[in-house]
């Protein structure tokens, strides 16, 4: 049986702690530990994107990430975007927008768009575009997706006015 | 941006169309974006086992022997599975609706018939266990001559692919191809004042979901099995898997309907039947997902066609006959080709109407990965063919590709090949739109037509 180590992780601004597998990544971590299966496994390689989260500040590849590496980090997920019930300005946008259609890559989308919008709250289209480039979506074609982080980004700009 | 011409037909219609045009949210549209949306993954349970296939590596092999002794010993191995264990190993999807025979294998038996066909199911405690005893089982091959075309498989000293078979193509009620016969094609050929006959290909093609294929079998307290799934079929999948374990299927519950891609990919039977036959006898939750890498080489993709076209037109720009030789690659087993086969025997004289039209359309076995469902699968790539064929025809008259399409259209009670009556054609009018919307004028009286009056 593999050892267990504990990992303790604020999880969208709350303290958690479980004991995880060692040499888990922290996409297994979330999902099967801390209960989170907002990080959706695509690919388990790195390439798709579906895992998408935001660890301390930074845009990670949950699947790419050892959970262990993580422990003191604060992590957020698509999970954690909602507060009160209202929903994010980018939640709203890719609803309203018709960015999501299976649903599978939206938490990795939406985890990529805000990485962008904490970073650069006016992007240009390319800036959009480069920011979700490593995130795959099999159903959209991506131009709903662009269009609501735009669309986004145009409310949040509008609400801070 | 769509624009709705509603007044095309309106004095057919009763209904003004006063939803149209509106925007309406996706009912699922609040979970996907919170990420409350569960796909079938999003569970655990405790006693889970986690399912790995062992594969065949070749493409085209005798199984002499297969031997699990040490990936049974394997610490963590709860279970490992062989054709021994299937109440009923060979099977066909579209039994169901009595396109048979079966001939596919759950597990392999005495060969395999392409690259990557599922030979022995390991269960075990972890993923890592399990990958690890996979590799441990040992299986003896002989490695047969393989065909890996359809030119290839049609030759009469070719390796029989499928004995279930009996011949490297699908044999339909109407013999070696499904056949359409509408008019007298040589007669049209003859008073035709050009030939055109071309072969178009097309390769496999893999529909790449984001989620992969995969379930979650529980067996429940009421000796029921509860299997969470991301399949396109249901009921497909339900009555399979009553065939396939010999169970009645008021013991299996299917739950699904959110799935994370599919287009098509998702419609055979190929995870459950196992995973719930596992769970079944370890009485232990079973988990089995296909890898990216089992995605995209494992799971079934477009079929492979070969298409023929032979047209004969008139120099004022009329299809006076179309001859058509149409090949699916079915890959090693049916599953939905032989019906993908079919379909595209009633479509290929495409939206026009031509009054001499002989098709046959066959369905090919070959020692490749198995082609099922993919998007209009048997339509698709045939449209693909005949309407390049259309502008090619066009170029050969020096005719504009867009009025030679106006001239030969469907409209309403024409009779198509497949003698269906044209009903609710809007070909003419769709083809009106478009020459203004892409400013590819066409001659005046080409607007005047209609799809449902008889004037022009």
């Amino acid at each position: 049986m593999a050892k267990k180590v504990p990992l303790q992780i604020t999880l969208n601004g709350e303290e958690r702690a479980e004991f995880v597998e060692s040499g888990s990544t922290l996409l297994t971590a979330l999902r099967d530990r801390f209960d989170d299966t907002s990080p959706k496994g695509g690919c388990n390689q790195g390439t798709c994107g579906a895992c998408t989260v935001i660890i301390d500040g930074e845009l990670r590849l949950a699947c790419l990430t050892l959970a262990e590496m993580c422990d003191g980090a604060s992590v957020q997920t698509t999970s954690g975007m909602a507060k009160g019930g209202v929903l994010h300005p980018l939640q709203r946008a890719f609803m309203e927008g018709f960015a999501a259609q299976c649903g599978f890559c939206t938490p990795g989308m939406i985890m990529a768009a805000k990485a962008l919008l904490d970073r650069v709250p006016n992007p240009s289209r390319d800036e959009v575009i480069e920011a979700l480039a490593g995130n795959i979506c099999r159903c959209t074609g991506y131009e709903p997706i662009i269009n609501a982080v735009l669309e986004a980004a145009r409310a949040n700009s509008h609400n801070a006015a | 941006m769509i624009r709705l011409a509603k007044e095309y037909f309106a004095d057919q219609r009763k209904d003004d169309l006063h939803e149209l045009g509106k925007g309406l949210q996706r009912s699922d549209a609040p979970g996907h974006v919170t990420a409350k949306t569960k796909y079938f993954a999003d569970r655990t349970f405790p006693g889970m086992l986690y399912l790995k296939m062992v594969r065949s590596p070749h493409h085209h092999a005798r199984i002499r022997s297969i031997d699990t002794s040490e990936a049974e010993k394997h610490p963590g191995v709860a279970r490992v599975l062989t054709h021994k264990d299937v109440p009923h190993n060979v099977y066909t999807i579209l039994i169901l609706i009595q396109v048979g025979p079966e001939d596919e294998q759950v597990l392999a038996e005495d060969k395999v018939r392409w690259k990557g066909e599922a030979v022995v199911a390991v269960l075990a405690d972890s993923p890592r266990a399990a990958e690890e005893a996979a590799a441990m089982v040992k299986v003896d091959y002989e490695v047969l001559p393989a065909v890996f075309d359809i030119d290839a498989a049609l030759k009469p000293d070719a390796p029989l692919v499928n004995e279930y078979h009996g011949q490297n193509y699908y044999l339909y009620d109407s013999g070696e191809c499904r056949k359409v016969r509408f008019g007298d094609v040589e007669k049209g050929f003859a008073e035709s004042d050009h030939i055109l006959e071309q072969t178009y290909w097309s390769s496999p093609i893999e529909h790449a979901p984001a989620e992969t294929t995969g379930c979650i079998v529980v067996p429940e307290g009421n000796d029921r099995f509860t299997c969470y799934t991301n399949t396109q079929a249901m009921f497909f999948t339900l009555d399979n898997t009553s065939i396939i374990l010999q169970m009645p299927g008021q013991k299996l519950h299917m739950v699904g309907g959110t799935v994370g891609g599919g287009f098509g990919g998702k419609v055979d039977v190929t995870v459950e039947p196992i995973s719930i036959l596992a769970s079944k006898l370890t009485g232990r939750p079973v988990r089995f997902v296909y890898s990216r890498e089992e995605e995209m080489q494992i799971s079934s993709p477009r079929a492979a066609e070969k298409i023929v076209l032979k047209d004969g037109v008139t120099k004022d720009g009329r299809i006076l006959a179309r001859q058509v030789w149409g090949y699916t690659d079915a890959g090693a087993y049916s599953r939905h080709s032989p019906y993908g086969a079919q379909k595209g025997a009633a479509h290929y004289p495409g939206p026009y109407t031509i009054p001499n039209v002989s098709i046959d359309t066959y369905c090919v076995y070959t020692n490749r990965t198995p082609s099922s469902a993919m998007r209009g699968f048997g339509v698709t790539i045939a449209d693909f063919a005949l309407e390049v064929q259309m502008d090619k025809l066009a170029r050969l008259i020096g005719m504009d590709p867009l009025e030679f399409r106006f001239l030969n259209a469907y409209r309403d009670g024409d009779m198509k090949a497949h003698r269906q009556p044209t009903e609710g054609a809007a070909l003419i009018e769709c083809m009106q739109e478009a020459s203004r919307t892409a400013d590819w004028p066409v001659a005046e009286r080409f607007f005047k037509m209609s799809s449902y009056k008889t004037e022009a």
